[in-house]
């Protein structure tokens, strides 16, 4: 009896070690089913809405991100994705120092814009010492100031019908078959008229240097940083993002990455 | 009902051939449930944590990651060597050569940097999009499995019958760890004190302490709930703790498993899996069977 149940022991040690390594080596399995479109990943998909509706009402409009102090700027905000643009236009405005370069505020609007950098910077400003958090893992502090976007918009007079801020940028970030690929994002209009989110055309109390998105980026200090977007020249206001690049709703969710990023 | 109907003829004592071990029903459908969608849950959970764990390979101290500063005290990486490419891994400003599992691993050949390595990580390739996609997914069936089992364990006594501590608990303990350590397993309806320690610890600390520093790494949370980070030491710090607690849990899932094989795993997979249990023969030599294994 006592023989046997060795035995038996030794048999389930072995089945089961095998057993767990072929669930670990299986884990190419399940790669083939998780790449975009497919239906698995969809399902899988859904979790980030959940995630969305459940973070908006918990958060509701206005609840703020953490504001840190002059203190917590311990170094200067790193840099991330493309940070020196080759693309020829983007070139072109630099070397004139942006003075030829306008933001455009453009679809669902009464009033479409075409502003420069002095327009923006002469309207009322908001300066918040917040953190970065990128989706890789890593956070930043720093000192950002900029246009509420919130004014911009309303200046614009955004239309009943718009759902989504649709933030086209002047830097390549891919290439593909039909062309260049600038980088592009959306936010909905609760996050484009948070109180913290602005249009930042400076960083810890200096111009915003080429590296972090001069002359303007997007401050969405409620979701990650693949969320805020840089080099920004055109901001759409649309009702959806089906026809836009990939229909996700942006170049790194065209990729794979949730819409939502505020996890 | 299926195993209400099995359990008769099982437990009818003319119909066992092992006469003298009584199964018992020990496991709530709801306890054998929530145990299954956990292991399901903390599987996918693990390896695609690791996955987007491999998007950033370090963990810091503190609000924020140390670029112009050093505050990170845990790192896997790769480095150039003059017998080739080496991974390391390095704790606290001690490095270790971990090349073929951390930092640099792969079939022989095509070997490449990574953190974790293929075999460990959902997808197997390197896509932190996917992973986040998957952890967030099984984020919400671990929260909602927990909150689901504590309701349940509330209302039908498994908490306070089988797990809430107890004075004889303590008393028990050191008798409790000889035994473990003498692999000498006591088969009965109750939890022993050690696995009263380690089921309770995972399900009232370990999983908390995951969702509650998981919640304290979203950007928007910690709009609604500030004081998370303040009380963590900062979103760095809780991505560590995370980190650590994943380590924990990993370590338990071992023990669990060991004990499992070491306890007899037959009749510990039965009873997680339709609930029946067999214990050891009602005492009458051993004076220890009253106590648990």
């Amino acid at each position: 009896m006592a023989k046997f149940e060795i035995s038996r022991r030794k048999f389930l040690t072995g089945a089961s070690l095998g057993a767990s390594g072929i669930m670990l080596s299986g884990c190419d399995a399940f790669d083939s089913q998780l790449s975009v479109g497919s239906g698995l990943r969809s399902f899988l998909e859904n979790a980030n809405d959940l995630t969305y509706r459940a973070q908006r009402l918990l958060a509701g409009r206005d609840a703020l991100a953490p504001e840190f102090t002059e203190a917590d700027i311990r170094q200067p905000q790193r840099p991330n994705g493309v940070t020196a643009p080759d693309d020829d236009v983007y070139k072109g405005l630099l070397a004139n120092n942006f003075a030829d370069w306008r933001l455009e505020v453009t679809g669902l609007v009464e009033k479409p814009l075409s502003l420069s950098r002095e327009q923006l910077m002469n309207m009322p400003s908001r300066t918040q010492i917040t953190r970065h958090d990128c989706v890789e893992g890593w956070s930043c502090i720093a000192k950002w100031t900029g246009t509420p976007l919130s004014l911009v918009l309303d200046q614009a007079v955004v239309k009943p019908q718009a759902r989504y801020a649709m933030f086209h940028c002047l830097d390549t970030i891919d290439r593909s078959l039909s062309g260049d690929i600038k980088y592009y994002g959306s936010i909905d209009l609760i996050d484009a008229r948070h109180p913290q989110t602005i249009l930042a055309y400076g960083v810890n109390g200096k111009p915003l240097p080429v590296e972090n998105g001069a002359p303007l980026r997007v401050r969405v200090e409620r979701q990650l940083g693949y969320k805020m977007p840089k080099y920004l020249y055109k901001i759409e206001l649309v009702d959806g993002f089906a026809t836009i690049g990939g229909g996700r709703g942006g170049y790194w969710e065209d990729n794979g990455y949730d819409w939502y990023g505020g996890i | 009902m299926e195993s209400v109907a099995r359990s008769q003829s099982a437990a009818d004592p003319g119909a066992s051939a092992s006469n003298e071990k009584p199964l018992i029903y020990r496991q709530s459908r709801w306890t054998r449930l929530t145990h299954w969608l956990w292991a399901i849950s903390l599987f996918f959970m693990l390896l695609s944590g690791l996955q987007i764990f491999n998007a950033r390979p370090q963990l810091y101290i503190g609000k924020e990651s140390g670029f112009g500063y050093n505050n990170t005290i845990f790192a896997i990486g790769a480095e150039n060597t003059n017998v080739g490419p080496r991974g390391y891994t390095e704790i606290l400003g001690h490095r270790f050569d971990t090349t073929g599992v951390l930092g640099w691993s792969g079939p022989a050949g095509q070997e490449t940097s990574r953190a974790f390595p293929s075999w460990a990580t959902i997808p197997s390739y390197y896509d932190l999009g996917t992973a986040r996609v998957v952890h967030f997914f099984f984020a919400w069936i671990l929260t909602t499995t927990l909150i689901v089992w504590f309701v349940a364990s509330t209302m039908n006594g498994h908490l306070r019958r089988d797990l809430a501590p107890r004075l004889d608990d303590l008393k028990r303990l050191p008798q409790d760890i000889i035994d473990h350590a003498k692999l000498r397993f006591h088969h009965t309806r109750e939890y022993n004190t050690l696995q009263k320690m380690a089921y309770g610890g995972v399900l009232f600390v370990l999983l908390p302490l995951m969702i509650i520093t998981g919640l304290a790494m979203s950007p928007s949370m910690d709009s609604v709930l500030p004081f998370l980070n303040d009380l963590l030491g900062g979103r760095q710090t809780a991505r560590t703790i995370h980190f650590t607690v994943m380590v924990l849990l990993v370590a338990f899932f071992i023990v669990h498993i060991l004990m499992i094989l070491a306890a007899g795993p037959i009749n510990e997979l039965r009873s997680i899996i339709t609930g029946w249990y067999r214990t050891d023969p009602p005492a009458q030599d051993d004076k220890t069977t009253e106590r648990s294994a």
